[in-house]
């Protein structure tokens, strides 16, 4: 997994509501055994029409818009556990995910991939949205060390959460899996006194 | 220590290692794997050089990209083939059991846990699929996890987890006629919305969850994930005991003595306290069906789809628009073009029942399409045993192999673009059943009504 420390970016603003995975990364785009590419299908049936042709209004087909942080409306990746949302995000290019509220599965799957997602009120995520609107260079500063988001044009900013644990791993791409590994004696020696 | 919920207790008893102000290790009793969120994991594995942590304790089938006719064949699409292939190989190498394509277990992977008694109360269980809820009807800890952490659990059989807040959803009452499981939890859904879960591990109680059979206790778990929440589970009782008892892996002799015991002790302390609680009145609910493009939209079949402010709800609106629907009109009466029946939310043979109780000696209309796809192995087989696929082959319905099948499109059971589809499945989101799909969630009962008549029927009406 890549560290993440600080980002200053310019952002792509989804203002919708409950963006489910199956938008992020339809089923039939699956099917793939590996990790990599499916940032290609971002938002594939928003981003493409049905003769596979760029939908010219929908946010990533607009060239003067662009950045790493993707910026999304309330109870962003819920639905399906598909880890390909997380890995189609990371993999366009987007290293943060900012929205007011996260579906739990989505959640842990971006902190499992060193995409950090931002949890933010709903208050601040409105101004957010309204600073790109005015601006679409508008930028914005993700800082994990201080856990704090900073509108840079106007100097707003707010205080995010994160677990110190998670905030470690991202510090350090370090995984969960190294740390499980790391625990694998004590795992079995709890393994040995169960009896299911 | 203070009174504790059936989920406290069972979480509690299952953290090997707490980290500060942070996750838990917790372990994890049985793992399921399944074609579509598993290659990653093990090719993880492989780049570590490490093997399966307990091999004993994940079981893998293949159902979310098989074909529902001729699984006898070779899987004609190349992509779905790799894949499918790759599950062989990756069990074959590690060591996984396997209930693949042609075994008498194959199926749904929430619906053959349950079925071959691998499921238990106490457990804690987790899948590369948000709808492992569905095991939470057997009073256990169950929920859908990442690919990362199915490697996690392959490497160590644990994953890191933040424990989630705890909700009660207490239904009581008697059920009207013509409503079943599937309305409780799409009503639920619809007064609590798709997100009001997040966060939480819910405990369904009260009089009407517990006159449920465990199918219909299944239905209702299935769908916690669709209001957000992390699992959803129901203590376990006589009908739990009832059912379990007998299935091929479940315990026996001394050994069932000695669980059931265990058993019959799960349940939340009388004066345990929840984070969040909620009361609703079963003769409140009618039979429900979605409108929109999350399954927190539904409604009641004979009320009106809310009417629109597209300033204010550029959500709602979208919806409206990708489903072709005015705000505050009705649904009745709606044509529409597809039926599906299947899915880890209602593929089971009670499923089945219902469906053939209905149409038995009517036939469907002419313009629809109905599909009925049974959620494993084990069901089409008691489904023939029953003649259950005589009465639907009579009244014109199709009955195909095993699979997750039009849930989520992954094979070639898809709905065309701008077609209307009632279907028992879970998720109505833009493209689940195929890109332009327009999905309309409903119990099998309203599903086979619309089947019957070519359009949305209250289903009451075709009852006795």
């Amino acid at each position: 997994m890549e560290k993440f420390k600080k980002l200053i970016s310019t952002a792509v603003a989804l203002s919708l509501q409950d963006v489910d995975t199956d938008q992020i990364i339809p089923a039939r785009f699956l099917k793939a055994t590996t990790r990599e590419g499916f940032g290609d299908n971002l938002f594939r049936d928003w981003r493409y029409n049905a003769n596979d042709e760029p939908n010219s209004d929908f946010i990533l087909n607009q060239s003067e818009v662009g950045g790493e942080i993707l910026v999304a409306g309330k109870n962003f990746g819920c639905g399906s556990s598909r880890e390909h949302a997380a890995w189609a995000i990371y993999d366009y290019g987007f290293k943060v995910v900012i929205s007011s509220f996260f579906a739990d599965i989505f959640k842990n799957n971006a902190l499992n991939n060193g995409l950090l997602p931002v949890q933010i009120s709903d208050e601040f995520l409105l101004k957010i949205f309204a600073a790109i609107e005015v601006d679409n260079k508008t930028q914005l500063e993700v800082d994990l060390e201080n856990e704090q988001i900073t509108i840079i044009q106007t100097r707003e900013s707010e205080n995010f959460d994160i677990s110190p644990y998670k905030k470690y791993c991202l510090q350090e791409g370090y995984d969960d899996i190294d740390f499980l590994i790391s625990k694998r004696e004590e795992i079995e020696a709890f393994e040995n006194t169960i009896s299911i | 220590m203070g009174a504790k919920t059936l989920f406290d207790k069972i979480w509690d008893t299952h953290v090997v290692h707490s980290i500060k102000d942070g996750p838990q290790v917790v372990y994890i009793d049985r793992h399921f794997i399944h074609e579509v969120t598993s290659p990653q994991a093990f090719a993880g594995l492989k780049k570590r050089g490490i093997g399966v942590f307990n091999t004993s304790k994940t079981i893998a089938t293949a159902d979310h990209n098989v074909p529902t006719k001729d699984q006898h064949l070779p899987i004609k699409d190349a992509l779905s083939r790799h894949q499918v292939n790759t599950l062989i190989n990756n069990c074959d190498e590690f060591g996984v059991e396997l209930y693949g394509l042609g075994h008498p277990y194959q199926g749904i992977v929430h619906v053959i846990g349950p079925e071959l008694g691998i499921t238990q109360p106490g457990m804690t269980i987790v899948c590369g699929d948000s709808h492992t809820s569905t095991h939470g009807a057997f009073g256990n800890i169950a929920f859908g996890i990442g690919t990362s952490e199915v490697e996690q659990v392959l490497a160590t059989q644990c994953v890191l987890q933040r424990k989630p807040k705890t909700m009660k959803i207490q239904v009581d009452g008697k059920l009207k006629q013509g409503v079943v499981s599937k309305d409780i939890i799409l009503y639920v859904i619809s007064q609590i919305s798709t997100s009001g879960g997040t966060g939480y591990f819910v405990e369904f109680c009260g009089s009407a969850i517990e006159s449920l059979s465990m199918e219909a206790r299944m239905t209702i778990c299935n769908m916690s994930i669709e209001m957000g929440a992390r699992g959803g589970m129901i203590a376990p009782d006589e009908t739990t005991f009832e059912y379990i008892k007998g299935r091929e892996f479940a315990p026996n002799g001394t050994d069932w003595d000695k669980k059931l015991a265990h058993w019959k002790a799960l349940k939340t302390d009388e004066d345990a306290v929840f984070d969040t609680e909620y009361h609703f009145n079963a003769v409140d609910i009618e039979p429900m069906i979605t409108y929109g493009t999350n399954p927190g939209m539904g409604i009641g079949i004979t009320e009106s789809v809310p009417a629109i402010n597209p300033t204010s709800d550029p959500s709602l609106t979208k919806a409206l628009d990708y489903m072709d629907l005015q705000g505050g009109g009705q649904l009745l009466g709606k044509k529409i073009d597809y039926v599906f029946i299947g899915s880890c939310t209602n593929s089971r043979i009670e499923d089945l029942r219902m469906v053939a109780d209905l149409v038995k000696g009517k036939q469907k209309a002419d313009h629809v399409n109905a599909m009925i796809i049974p959620g494993s192995k084990q069901v089409e087989k008691q489904a023939m045993e029953e003649g259950i696929d005589q009465i639907l082959a009579g009244a014109g319905f199709e009955l195909r192999q095993p699979g997750c099948s039009a849930c989520l499109g992954m094979n070639e059971d898809k709905v065309p673009t701008g077609k209307y589809c009632v279907s028992t499945s879970n998720r109505n989101f833009e493209g689940r059943q195929g890109p332009g799909a327009r999905t309309m969630l409903a119990s099998p009962l309203t599903a086979a009504a619309a089947a019957i008549t070519g359009h949305i029927t209250d289903v009451r009406k075709m009852l006795n």
